[in-house]
């Protein structure tokens, strides 16, 4: 493999919150190629949207990036300060989030907020940033586009809004871009329209994508490798289709067989039993061994990242025909 | 199977509240009425006892609100609504405890000030299913029954989790023993593991205690799961309706087709690469919907009569109906296969 555009290693984030130390993310590592489309999923509270932010330095006070590096384009992020950040962000890295309507300035134009955006990273005159606008808006399926500059955020409708969203998050076409759930908050039929589109977008302008998501369905259509996160780190990570087929995690392969569409209609889906701890407490070893079937007392021992090519999995016990148990 | 839950021609607007101005204008035969919303618009259906019945769509279609006007919380604009042949509401307020709700929210739900125990309890004092002095017991009862540890009566909603206060929302609604369950989005706030224990949960406690339900979902492989028949709307109007291994198997009206065709599936083949299938353009206002029929300027088999004549729900079969002027078209096609 060609040297990864972003490398994660160790990264944990911690808030620093008066009822503790709320362990958000928690030696996460991972590598990313351009143009390569990562899922991270996970569900409410496993630290992928922590993690999201972590990559951009977005990280607010209480919580602070503890350890760790992450690499972009051969430069060390952490260190930076928030000027260097900021010259970079939007540019080399960019990210788009669940709620288009939070993202956007409603006092703005979608004309005016595109403008900022360039003029963050770049010198270009009036009539040539109008341009650019416009062909944007036209790249991610905005129709009579010029016309649609001049619109305020409220009259478009949540698909479209994601849409501007997206377009400014890839106008200086950057190596990364971090995607938090961008279609959860929007309708299937118009989720389907974007993920194709994304798809393309990555594929013309080489960018890389980290797409957080908590339905494998949909990661699983987009993105060539996933990650599984839990309670903080990732338990499981590996090529998407054969991860899913064969999971190694009991996590990940219990979270697969919860799913409706994996049980006949009628019958009772299989079930995790319990819900995710919490992030002040976690239990002493493995994060999962509570609610875990195959749990031994070799599990209040922390289990490492074991690597077998491609595949990596972070269980005393996993299952498939693939893993076999380290000695 | 008889009808249990009859829906007669329930038609929905929401318009805004008229000044005095426009009041006398409307008197007057005006054009006032312009901005009202059609929710939900002529739906004839039935439920049969004990069946579930799942509602789909997509935001805006109306789903909710016929689910309300269901479960007697919004009056209808016209049409009726009975249960066993008695109306569910008269003079615009609920008129029956036979049919109870879960909603979608299970953090707005429940009253925050109010110990889960009295939230549960509330209902059947007031309609006399238990007393004051019996309340504690019954209430515990029904908490054993959905799951959940029965000395929690005394706890405050803060102190649960989401999947946890679904379960207090859905002994709420079974502790006035009601005949109809609706559910609205029950687990659409829910994570995954979370969602199935909800889901076996509902489907353990509808077979336990015969009851029956609509269950609402934009989710379409959690309607699939739970339901006996589905109804398809679109923009405030059932397209198709039918059991539900039917119309998932061969759906007939184009939305529903397009509709499936934009659900992602769990990919398990590396060399395959995922053909999104999308429904061009999005949902019209419900403010100014198209002539004719509301899905024609999405539809890839719309003609001419399309654009003019509002098809209505005709039988394809015994127990399948749908509202196309094409759908023999489509019919054939999948036929054809």
């Amino acid at each position: 493999m060609s040297d990864p555009v972003l490398s994660v290693r160790d990264l944990s984030t911690h808030f620093f919150t008066r009822a503790g130390v709320l362990k958000a993310v928690n030696g996460v590592s991972f590598d990313l190629a351009r143009g390569e489309i990562m899922g991270l999923v996970g569900e409410s509270g496993s630290g992928k949207t922590v993690t999201g932010f972590s990559l951009l330095g977005l990280v607010d006070a209480p919580g602070r990036i503890v350890e760790g590096s992450i690499t972009l384009n051969g430069v060390e992020l952490t260190t930076l300060s928030e000027a260097e950040l900021r010259a970079r962000r939007g540019r080399e890295i960019s990210m788009i989030f669940q709620d288009p309507i939070a993202t956007l300035n409603p006092m703005l134009t979608i004309g005016q907020q595109i403008k900022l955006a360039i003029d963050a990273h770049e010198r270009v005159s009036p009539r040539a940033a109008q341009a650019r606008a416009t062909e944007l808006l036209t790249q991610v399926g905005i129709p009579s586009a010029a016309a649609r500059l001049r619109a305020y955020p409220h009259e478009f409708s949540g698909g479209m809004r994601q849409r501007v969203a997206i377009a400014i998050a890839l106008l200086h076409r950057p190596s990364v871009l971090v995607a938090d759930e961008p279609t959860t908050a929007l309708d299937v039929s118009i989720q389907a329209q974007i993920l194709a589109q994304m798809r393309d977008l990555a594929r013309e302008t080489g960018t890389a994508m980290v797409w957080i998501s908590h339905d494998l369905a949909v990661v699983s259509s987009l993105a060539s490798k996933l990650a599984v996160m839990y309670a903080g780190r990732i338990v499981e990570a590996g090529p998407t289709a054969r991860l899913l087929r064969d999971p190694h995690h009991p996590y990940t392969a219990g979270l697969i067989a919860s799913l409706p569409a994996m049980a006949k209609p009628g019958a009772p889906l299989n079930q995790i039993a319990g819900s995710t701890p919490s992030l002040l407490s976690l239990p002493q070893g493995c994060p999962f061994a509570p609610r875990c079937t195959h749990a031994s007392r070799q599990c209040t021992t922390d289990p490492d990242m074991t690597q077998q090519g491609d595949r990596q999995w972070r269980c005393f016990h996993p299952l498939g025909q693939t893993a076999k148990e380290p000695a | 199977m008889s009808a249990f839950v009859e829906i007669t021609d329930v038609t929905r607007v929401f318009g805004p509240k008229l000044t005095l101005g426009e009041r006398i204008a409307a008197k007057l035969g005006g054009n006032v009425e312009t901005r009202a919303v059609r929710a939900v618009s002529d739906v004839t259906l039935s439920v049969r006892k004990g069946e579930t019945l799942g509602l789909v769509g997509e935001s805006g279609c109306g789903k909710s609100t016929l689910g309300r006007a269901i479960a007697g919380i919004l009056p209808p604009t016209s049409g009726t609504v009975t249960i066993d042949g008695a109306p569910v509401m008269t003079d615009g307020t609920k008129a029956t405890t036979r049919v109870q709700t879960v909603f979608q929210d299970p953090f707005a739900s429940l009253d925050p000030r109010m110990k889960v125990g009295h939230t549960v309890a509330e209902g059947p004092i007031a309609h006399g299913l238990t007393t004051k002095a019996t309340a504690r017991r019954y209430v515990a009862d029904w908490f054993e029954r959905v799951g959940l540890d029965p000395t929690w009566v005394e706890r405050y909603p803060h102190q649960f989790s989401g999947g946890q206060r679904q379960r207090i929302a859905i002994a709420r609604a079974l502790a006035m023993q009601p005949d109809v369950l609706i559910c609205d989005e029950p687990v659409a706030s829910l994570d995954v593991s979370i969602q199935a224990q909800i889901i076996n949960l509902f489907l353990e406690l509808t077979r336990d205690l015969a009851l029956t339900s609509v269950f609402i979902s934009h989710d379409l492989s959690v309607i699939q799961h739970v339901s006996d028949r589905v109804a398809v709307m679109y923009l405030g109007r059932i397209v198709e309706l039918g059991p539900v291994s039917e119309v998932f198997g061969n759906p007939v009206h184009p939305y529903t087709e397009a509709l499936f065709g934009s659900v992602p599936k769990l990919v398990l083949d590396a060399d395959e690469l995922v053909q999104f299938e999308t429904i061009e353009g999005e949902v019209p206002s419900p403010l100014a919907p198209p002539t004719g029929c509301y899905f024609h300027p999405r539809c890839p088999y719309a003609t001419e009569s399309c654009k003019k004549v509002h098809p209505v729900m005709e039988p394809i079969h015994d127990n399948r109906s749908v509202a196309c002027h094409h759908y023999d078209a489509i019919l054939g096609k999948t036929l054809g296969d």
